[in-house]
């Protein structure tokens, strides 16, 4: 047993880890049962941001992020959406990275088309796309948006847009949220968009390996911040606690099913993170298995060597 | 002078933004610059994909090692860039049904969407998510307990990947209130808000304080390092 484990194949170790984030996945989409969540100060920090602006806030996204990490963002990205449509802000997307355009797409057909049939494309939410320069994007929209984007995705003029009438810069924004897997993301909007403005509100979710670096511009320059997927899962357990029965699945008459428990059925898009937090507990289990095992075999070898 | 011009327009570029930022007068000449920064950064995506043949071509007509991996790269850079650029198989808007270039590039189930939903997405997704594997092997070969700093690594590493988890409660749940402070999710939050803050802030005034004296060498022209080797 020990020689297996002394020169165990890193094969092995593969299957393990896609054993570990594969059953889970399988059971908890057979079963629907996910581990409970409690919010940390953080993420109801983020909540609260959203939450406690009036209905028809004016609301930046921006979402930088690509296909590479939408495992880990987009369940937040999502909640975002949904949290600021269900509160009725005024939803401005955009996007520091060239594919982040097609996140929003997902993102507005996913939600706002499906789920709030009655806004409106240019009165209650509007696309502005990309545009190259990263934090040269950031310095010049925070002055004036018109002269980078004179038109949404779309091509429809700045002028004709009528959300747009009343926003000359991102200082006019009430909040920026932002979504950020790297480089342009969350600390080039703290960089130059509120630091320069310390009026402006500004709350992001992002990667794992982002998150300590975000740490010390809390909370003087990032109001709140969601740290990856458990970060995502705790912002979704806020958000069904407070929106459950509008984002429940709805019966003929139109009314919230629920289980047999009293909870609300919540549609599976709305629980991702949740959701993935069975994988990843498994995940990191096995982790910290291999490295106690990894540390066992090293300190047995030592002593073996100091013997001879 | 092919030195003197770039070194020029560096010096008056860095300066102005420096200027703009502590002076509202002249915050308009900051936003030039960066309106002409963001100008620059959309030309530079041009220069990028020439290169990029460049490199592979070169490549492929040399015959080096891994060549064919070039020619994937290059057919898969010269498909995309058609059909992206040429807005192949995309219907006219119906704000201007007239102009066929009207439509969106991005429009579903156009051949560009295609690529992007079936290729580039899942592949991107698949490197990604490789990690997981490979850092579960390099956890296992190489996080070692060889002294007392790898321990200190070592035990934080336990409690943030425990702490980030369910199994957190699982552990220390039963802690009573009076130490609140030691379950594993708190001690997550701890580490992160004080050890963490603590170190990366030190580290970034560093960084920053790094890149204060880097720039002010390059503004006033005395590492020309940046624009490369040739003559005068």
């Amino acid at each position: 047993m020990y020689e297996f484990f002394r020169d165990l194949d890193r094969r092995w170790i593969f299957l393990m880890m896609f054993l570990c984030v594969a059953v889970p996945i399988i059971i908890i989409g057979a079963t629907g049962k996910t581990f409970p969540e409690e919010p940390t100060q953080l993420v109801r920090a983020v909540f609260d941001e959203i939450e406690n602006l009036p209905s028809g806030s004016k609301v930046l996204l921006s979402y930088d992020y690509d296909p590479a990490s939408e495992g880990e963002l987009a369940p937040m990205a999502t909640m975002f959406a949904y949290h600021c449509a269900a509160k009725g802000h005024k939803m401005y997307f955009m996007a520091l990275w060239p594919v982040g355009p097609q996140m929003v797409d997902d993102t507005i057909e996913n939600i706002i088309k499906k789920d709030f049939k009655d806004l409106k494309y240019g009165e209650d939410y509007v696309n502005l796309g990309y545009k190259s320069g990263y934090e040269g994007v950031i310095k010049v929209i925070i002055t004036d948006f018109t002269e980078l984007y004179s038109t949404d995705t779309r091509g429809t003029p700045w002028s004709a847009i009528p959300m747009c009438h009343d926003v000359n810069s991102v200082q006019d924004m009430d909040l920026i949220v932002n979504v950020s897997a790297g480089y342009a993301g969350t600390k080039e909007w703290v960089q130059y968009a509120v630091t320069p403005y310390p009026k402006l509100r500004m709350v992001a979710g992002c990667t794992g390996v982002q998150a300590p670096l975000l740490y010390p511009y809390i909370p003087q320059q990032l109001h709140g911040l969601l740290g990856a997927i458990k970060g995502a899962a705790e912002y979704e357990a806020l958000v069904i606690e407070a929106y459950g029965d509008k984002m429940a699945r709805k019966d003929a008459g139109d009314n919230p099913l629920t289980d047999d428990n009293g909870d609300y059925l919540i549609p599976g898009k709305y629980t991702e993170g949740i959701r993935r937090m069975g994988p990843q507990l498994v995940a990191h289990l096995l982790m910290i298995l291999l490295i106690i095992v990894g540390n066992v075999i090293y300190f047995v070898e030592r002593r073996r060597e100091g013997r001879r | 002078m092919k030195r003197t011009i770039p070194l020029l327009i560096t010096a008056i570029g860095g300066f102005v933004l420096i200027i703009a930022f502590f002076s509202s007068y002249t915050q308009s000449w900051g936003e030039v610059a960066a309106i002409w920064f963001d100008i620059l950064a959309a030309i530079a995506f041009i220069l990028g994909g020439g290169n990029l043949m460049k490199i592979h071509l070169k490549k492929i007509s040399d015959r080096k090692a891994g060549w064919a991996y070039s020619g994937v790269t290059l057919i898969a850079f010269l498909t995309t860039l058609i059909i992206g650029l040429g807005k192949i198989g995309v219907n006219p808007s119906e704000q201007f049904p007239d102009y066929a270039w009207s439509g969106s590039y991005r429009e579903v189930g156009g051949p560009f969407w295609w690529l992007y939903e079936f290729a580039f997405k899942p592949l991107t997704a698949t490197m990604f998510a490789m990690l997981a594997f490979y850092v579960a092997s390099a956890a296992f070969r190489a996080f070692r307990a060889k002294n007392i700093e790898a321990i200190l690594l070592l035990g934080t590493a336990f409690i943030i990947l425990l702490g980030r988890t369910y199994a957190g409660v699982w552990v220390t749940g039963w802690l009573p209130e009076w130490l609140e402070g030691l379950k594993l999710e708190n001690l997550t939050v701890t580490i992160m808000k004080v050890f963490n803050t603590a170190g990366n802030r030190a580290i970034m005034i560093g960084i920053a304080l790094g890149i204060v004296s880097t720039s002010l060498k390059v503004l006033l022209g005395v590492d020309r390092s940046y624009l490369g080797g040739g003559e005068e």
